[in-house]
């Protein structure tokens, strides 16, 4: 069965001078996916997401956007929008300028293009008429990504949109997103915060200096990934330490956080070591009260990808 | 690791066939880039001070004992309300409309540096080129609103504190209230074409050096080395090929017949410069790399590309005037300053002659001349400097002996003069005459004249 790409890259080269911003990028967005892209900085990230957005040009390879290939002019594509390195706002303007200008740019009258439904979606409609001069960086993100739900995007193209927000700001935004994609709109994230990415995003590309190193679903990250660390609390902190040095796959760690909490062991092993602990604990009547890997399985696939592709430099 | 898998079929649907960009309409682009420009709190201000500011300057020293007499037509204002906007102009053109066009033009692209909404703006109109269209537009705009509130405001404040009475031209003639006001307009209009060359030198410091303030000083520091140009003794085929020289040429307006030979020539060069410049930045605006953000000016080789092309210009257009024109020295010399002062002189005579009711004669019956030296003939009798003194000779109809004032003169590299009377007394010697309504300031005392750098006649 045809899967229908919204984005699809092959062979993406990019250069700014001598300088290879990106290598023979590979790029599959599915209609309706909410795409992580993640990267150490400077990896190529925000060129890959200028590129969607119209804003350089590749040197060489092919790009598609919303099923049509995209030229050698700088431009957008329609349905298109998002930002990159932050929403450009402009601070003499109320929120509701900002946006009523930006529908008037795009020929809509503002009474009608939807400025109080995006407002609202974004969680400011109580602060629409104060100068964007005096907003936070989350209030700014929340704009901006209010800005572009206003062209009623196909594909939605985002950097670091979590940056600044408190936890209402982002339960807006995932909320926003997720509806989006629920509707059928592909989204091309970029972010630092891994938790982000895990709670939005069914697929991901780790770019590390300017090639791709990973994409395709998190759950097959997280499969070929290596030993994790995990945080075990139960009932009896000295009985479950003992057990975990016995059994064959677990290595206990004597990290920060186990030292200043006594109840607390940390464990490295893969999953399937992991589940026998587990069983072992419950048989030995040992409650188990907390289980969570210490860093993401994204996280940890991450730095152990982009520490490799460092190394082979 | 894994590599993407093998393509899938993209969506190719009819809806999809109209994913080629629409960039947005200059029209709409406009529209945008005015209500950003309007929202700004300085743009405001300078838009309500340009509309109040100038009336209330030109009110206020009107009514005051002593004027800028040091300004030209400075010395009129209590005569008539035209001369308070032409004082203005003068002002303007070495101070305000440099420093306006820096705020408006050296900031429209600046502007987006600073605010990081490149990207933002690009992914919302499309078009770098219409981007660029739509900024020059506005910000052209926006500096005519301005300039137009400096002109109507002083003109209004001059005629509402004075009046509308004729104005001393340049050459002491005098010019109804009508040819006054047209002669006003006209210089301000032409006023317009410096302007715009120092706005488009302004749009391209703006792209040039991105969010480096001196993209915003660009246009008065232009303007601040061409009037500097100004002061020096240069060869009239250089002060001609100077953009600014409009800021000075309109002066030949308010004399009889009109200089029009280096006003149409200071227009000239302007507007190439402002079509130069602006084709510059053009260029290199739709030639710049939008992905990077700490964007800080196009680097030396941009620098290089805008600069080079002026500073080509300047020596073409020095060629070009040197060629089309017989002056090549500085254009003062001793039979063009004894011409200018002798019609200046006949002019004011006569108005004099009217304030104390005297018999009229007319300049033909005055056969005025006038005879002067510089330096009291030890040095070249032409150029610059306030060392040249005149004996003026004139007669009257029934007199047999030929009147005869003394003036000094101080007179400017761009032609201007102030001559200063030293007697006698009666005629040019004290700046009050007594006439039967009372003293009045005597028009021979002190007076403006302009000697024409050209050889046109």
């Amino acid at each position: 069965m045809d899967t229908l790409l919204a984005v699809r890259a092959r062979g993406i080269t990019k250069f700014f001078g001598d300088v290879v911003a990106l290598d023979g990028v590979d790029l599959d967005v599915a209609q309706g996916q909410i795409h992580g892209l993640v990267g150490p900085n400077g990896a190529g990230k925000t060129t890959l997401l200028g590129l969607l957005l119209g804003l350089a040009v590749a040197d060489s390879g092919g790009l598609e956007i919303l099923g049509t290939p995209v030229g050698r002019r700088l431009a957008a594509p329609d349905g298109v929008a998002g930002f990159v390195d932050g929403p450009g706002l402009y601070p003499s303007l109320t929120a509701r300028q900002n946006l009523a200008a930006l529908a008037a740019l795009r020929g809509r009258d503002a009474r009608t293009a939807g400025i109080d439904e995006v407002l609202d979606e974004v969680g400011l409609t109580d602060v629409a008429d104060d100068r964007a001069r005096g907003f936070s960086l989350g209030m700014r993100q929340r704009l901006g990504l209010a800005a572009a739900l206003l062209t009623r995007p196909r594909l939605l193209v985002l950097d670091e949109p979590s940056n600044g927000l408190d936890p209402a700001g982002k339960r807006h935004v995932h909320g926003v997103l997720t509806r989006l994609a629920a509707d059928g709109t592909s989204t091309v994230l970029s972010s630092h915060r891994m938790d982000d990415l895990e709670a939005l995003c069914s697929e991901v590309t780790i770019v590390a200096t300017g090639r791709v190193v990973f994409s395709g679903p998190l759950s097959k990250l997280a499969a070929e990934n290596r030993e994790l660390d995990y945080r075990v609390r139960t009932s009896d902190p000295r009985a479950a330490r003992g057990l975990a040095a016995d059994t064959a796959g677990i290595r206990v760690v004597d990290d920060a956080g186990a030292r200043h909490d006594a109840g607390l062991l940390v464990v490295r092993a893969l999953v399937p070591a992991l589940d026998e602990l587990v069983v072992r604990l419950v048989h030995a009547g040992i409650a188990v009260r907390e289980l969570a890997p210490v860093v993401s399985p994204l996280e940890a696939a991450f730095l152990a990808l982009t520490e490799q592709q460092e190394a082979g430099r | 690791m894994t590599a993407p898998a093998p393509a899938p079929a993209t969506m190719t649907t009819a809806d999809d066939n109209v994913a080629t960009s629409r960039p947005v309409s200059v029209a709409r682009g406009y529209r945008f880039e005015l209500v950003k420009l309007v929202s700004q709190w300085r743009i405001r201000l300078l838009v309500l001070a340009c509309w109040i500011a100038p009336a209330l300057f030109v009110a206020a020293v009107s009514r005051q004992s002593t004027l800028p007499s040091d300004t030209l037509f400075g010395r009129w204002m209590h005569a008539t309300g035209w001369a308070g906007p032409l004082v203005m102009l003068g002002f303007a053109g070495t101070w305000a409309l440099p420093l306006l066009t820096s705020v408006v033009a050296g900031d429209v692209f600046a502007s987006e540096d600073r605010l990081g909404t490149w990207r933002h703006l690009l992914v919302a109109v499309r078009s770098p080129r219409r981007i660029f269209v739509a900024k020059a537009l506005a910000s052209l705009t926006v500096i005519l609103l301005l300039v137009a509130g400096l002109a109507c405001s002083s003109a209004a404040g001059g005629l509402a504190s004075v009046g509308n009475q004729p104005l001393v031209g340049l050459d002491g003639h005098l010019l109804t209230p009508g040819d006054a006001a047209g002669g006003v307009l006209l210089a301000w209009v032409c006023a317009l074409a410096p302007t715009l060359a120092l706005a488009a030198i302004g749009l391209l410091g703006s792209v040039v050096l991105g969010r480096s303030p001196m993209g915003l000083l660009l246009p008065p520091v232009v303007a601040l080395a061409m009037s500097v140009a100004q002061m020096l003794p240069l060869p009239v085929a250089v002060r001609l090929a100077l953009p600014t020289y409009a800021f000075i040429s309109w002066n030949g307006l308010f004399t009889s017949p009109a200089q029009l030979a280096p006003l149409l020539i200071g227009v000239a060069v302007s507007l190439v410069w402002a079509v130069l410049a602006t084709v510059l930045a053009y260029v290199l605006f739709v030639r710049r790399d939008f992905t990077n953000p700490a964007y800080d000016g196009s680097g030396r080789r941009a620098i290089t590309l805008g600069a080079l092309p002026l500073v080509a210009l300047t020596a073409v257009t020095v060629g070009a005037v040197a060629l089309a024109t017989p002056s090549t020295g500085s254009g003062i010399e001793q039979d063009k300053v004894q011409k200018s002062l002798a019609t200046v002189f006949a002019h004011l005579y006569r108005l004099q002659t009217r304030q104390l009711h005297r018999p009229a004669v007319t300049e033909a019956q005055l056969r005025t001349t006038a005879a002067c030296t510089k330096s009291d003939g030890q040095a070249a009798q032409e150029g610059a400097g306030n060392d040249w003194r005149c004996v003026v000779t004139w007669h009257l109809p029934g007199v047999a002996v030929a009147g005869t004032a003394i003036y000094q003169l101080d007179i400017a590299s761009d032609g201007r003069f102030v001559a200063d009377g030293d007697g006698p007394k009666e005629v040019n010697g004290y700046f009050l005459l007594r006439t039967s309504a009372g003293d009045a300031p005597n028009p021979l005392w002190q007076f403006d004249g302009d000697v024409e750098l050209l050889d046109t006649h």
